[in-house]
């Protein structure tokens, strides 16, 4: 049977099925060797030192490199009283080498992260440490400073050893890991990052609503005008849109502020008297009136590609079958707008929640967002590892946000301009 | 939007207040913009309307700051500007050589794994720009980089990719490959044919993409406060720098050219767009 059903030959006589096979591996390849050059530098460049953001939030080695000896002596050390002399000694051993190399600053640094206070009796132990003597460290240790015969230091100290930790991701949402491995919260009043992070997404969650009730009437404006309005009037979302950002913020830095324009008009029509100006920047308000109107453009455009292709009859229809315009509204024209809310509000939101030179410009202390904590541990903490950690995370947020975004839209439709 | 006469009443109260609301939404859009232009021209050093102004007293207006902006002592704006332009054209190139060829290759349809290839090359422009500046800033602190003009570029490279990528793929989802083939049949080989065949065609897509990445490496001040020495300050890093410190109406003269270059860039944007539309109905 199977000699009769002859196979199709091309003119080189391979059969056609491989050769058809050849020339589509050939094409994929031709394919992926266009995409290869900008796939490789952005997989260099981009991708990989993302991806090493991760090992630089776990990376603890610093700590473990600098006080080899003592986490040795420490592992018998079972953590309920003070550790015993032999810890002492690997210490003051440790310690001494660090002083040589001029290593100590970075780990008193280090150390403070872990508990505050550790600064100072480091600086002190340095001083004092010269005129040890020989045997007997343990008194003379903790003869420097009361804190060094506290027990919690010590802990502390035994927190550090493992060379990766990922205390920093706990610490980034005000948690930390005790001497018994449990996970608790940190004392009430230094919870500051979980709050931080509420207010980010409360932020980034009212500036998308407040993008959506603007933009959905006049996207709809913009969609029924006749064309030759409605180019005019695009006009006013589109040169925004194109405007600097910094531009931007500078022209409400000088709307709101006390003497500024809003205030001026508010005081003229008498709305508010002239010794009590509101303050509406360098806070939440600014924040919130500054973001909503700079990130509107990105809900006008694709609310409006969306309302551009329904058919105004549609609405024409439910009209003559006996719908009001609100019930024709809610009933036929809305749910038809829904891929266009959901592209523009999961743009708002993704764009909002990473916000930096807004809100850290008209924030001021209670206006600013997760990363604006980023920034400041990048540049005046250089607490690097932490800043990695608090960025992976709202990373991880904002991916899964993207996610849903491709699934929901396709970024094949992402729409610009 | 004229209403029909036999409109009701209260619908008829509803469609101008919506007409209202709409007005009120554009004048938020656009109101802003317009408050830097006469305070760009106070003869005053405060940033609020004076009194003069408000009376049209010629003598309240002045050209001082744009004199400052340009001829300024201790003036950082005119090296600020030349960096910008600097690395803001050579971003673009890169950008557009890059994310052009790449958009050719992803609009085939032989494409292997193409949804996760896309998503990986749009991603700069979703990852938030702090944790792209960290990141960058790493790789630039290993290889050497910080601090120099091809950092910053390379940096801006990455942000404007996206852009191209996406404009170029959208010119080219309406594209007619058998242009190409034709092209070929008749003896082209394939640089010929792209420069001479899909180039043209594709250009407003290209042009397009160019304008974005263009504006985003001019526009961009995170990536480059964690990279710029003190040579590569740019225009948006002096204004930044500016707004935090001192508000000068000097800012204001600058921030009133931007505002002029990017009406230019508006302008230049949707006439382009049109073309394509043009270009790419003659296909269909």
């Amino acid at each position: 049977m199977s000699s009769e059903t002859q196979r199709i030959l091309t003119t080189d006589g391979i059969p056609l099925e491989v050769s058809l096979k050849k020339v589509e591996r050939r094409n994929k390849f031709k394919a992926f060797l266009l995409v290869a050059p900008l796939l490789f530098f952005l997989l260099i460049v981009y991708i990989s030192p993302i991806i090493g953001m991760l090992f630089n939030s776990v990376d603890d080695r610093m700590v473990t490199n600098a006080l080899p000896k003592t986490f040795i002596a420490m592992e018998k050390w079972d953590g309920k009283e003070l550790p015993s002399e032999e810890v002492f000694e690997a210490f003051y051993i440790d310690f001494q080498k660090l002083i040589e190399e001029e290593r100590e600053g970075k780990l008193s640094t280090q150390l403070n992260y872990e508990k505050n206070g550790f600064k100072s009796i480091i600086k002190k132990l340095r001083r004092k440490s010269k005129s040890f003597e020989e045997g007997n460290y343990k008194e003379q240790i903790m003869a420097v400073h009361e804190r060094w015969a506290d027990v919690e230091y010590w802990r502390a100290i035994k927190r550090r050893a493992p060379s990766y930790s990922y205390s920093k991701y706990l610490k980034g949402v005000d948690m930390y890991q005790n001497q018994e491995g449990k996970f608790v919260q940190v004392e009430e009043d230094r919870r500051i990052y979980k709050k931080l992070w509420v207010r980010t997404l409360k932020i980034a969650f009212y500036v998308t609503l407040f993008c959506f009730l603007m933009a959905y009437p006049i996207a709809h404006l913009l969609a029924t005008l006749p064309m030759k309005y409605s180019n005019l009037l695009m006009i006013c979302v589109l040169l925004p849109f194109w405007t600097s950002l910094l531009v931007r913020t500078a022209s409400w830095m000088i709307l709101l502020q006390q003497q500024g324009v809003v205030n001026d008009f508010l005081v003229w029509i008498g709305l508010v008297a002239d010794d009590e100006r509101l303050v509406m920047m360098y806070n939440e308000t600014g924040t919130y009136i500054a973001m909503t109107q700079i990130l509107l453009p990105f809900m006008v455009l694709p609310l409006y590609s969306v309302m551009k292709t329904i058919s105004p009859s549609l609405v024409r229809a439910g009209k003559s079958l006996g719908g009001t315009p609100f019930t024709t509204f809610w009933k036929v024209y809305f749910p038809l707008t829904i891929p266009g809310i959901g592209a523009g509000s999961l743009l708002v939101f993704i764009l909002a929640i990473g916000y930096y030179i807004t809100p850290e410009l008209v924030g001021g202390a209670s206006g600013t967002l997760i990363s604006n904590m980023i920034a400041y541990h990048m540049k005046y903490t250089l607490d690097w590892s932490f800043a990695s950690a608090m960025g992976l995370m709202l990373l991880a947020g904002v991916l899964a946000i993207y996610w849903v975004y491709n699934k929901l839209v396709g970024i094949d439709n992402i729409k610009l301009g | 939007m004229a209403l029909p006469k036999y409109t009701e009443p209260h619908y008829r109260i509803w469609h101008y207040v919506y007409l209202f609301i709409c007005g009120c939404v554009f004048f938020f859009l656009i109101a802003p913009l317009f408050v830097i232009f006469p305070l760009s021209f106070n003869a005053e050093e405060f940033l609020v309307i004076t009194d003069g102004m408000k009376r049209l007293d010629p003598d309240a207006f002045s050209l001082r700051w744009y004199k400052d902006m340009v001829y300024g002592t201790k003036n950082p704006w005119g090296l600020a500007a030349k960096n910008s332009f600097f690395i803001a054209i050579f971003a673009t190139i890169g950008a557009v050589i890059l994310g052009t060829v790449a958009a050719l290759g992803l609009s085939s349809r032989y494409m292997p794994y193409k949804g996760i290839i896309m998503a990986t090359l749009i991603s700069p422009m979703i990852v938030p720009l702090i944790i792209s500046g960290v990141a960058i800033f790493f790789f630039m602190a290993k290889a050497g980089l910080a601090a120099t003009h091809t950092g910053i570029i390379i940096a801006h490279i990455i942000l404007g990719t996206p852009f191209v990528v996406i404009t170029v793929t959208a010119t080219l989802s309406g594209f007619d490959h058998s242009v190409t083939r034709a092209a070929a049949s008749l003896g082209s080989n394939p640089v010929n044919t792209f420069m001479k065949i899909t180039l043209p065609l594709i250009l407003p897509g290209v042009i397009s993409g160019a304008l974005f990445a263009f504006v985003t490496s001019f526009d961009e001040v995170v990536i480059v406060l964690f990279l710029a020495g003190l040579d590569n300050t740019t225009i948006p890093v002096q204004m930044w720098t500016g707004l935090r410190e001192q508000l000068s109406p000097t800012i204001l003269s600058v921030a009133t050219c931007l505002i002029l270059l990017s009406t230019l860039v508006l302008v230049a944007a949707e006439l382009l767009r049109r073309r394509s539309e043009r270009i790419r109905g003659i296909n269909r």
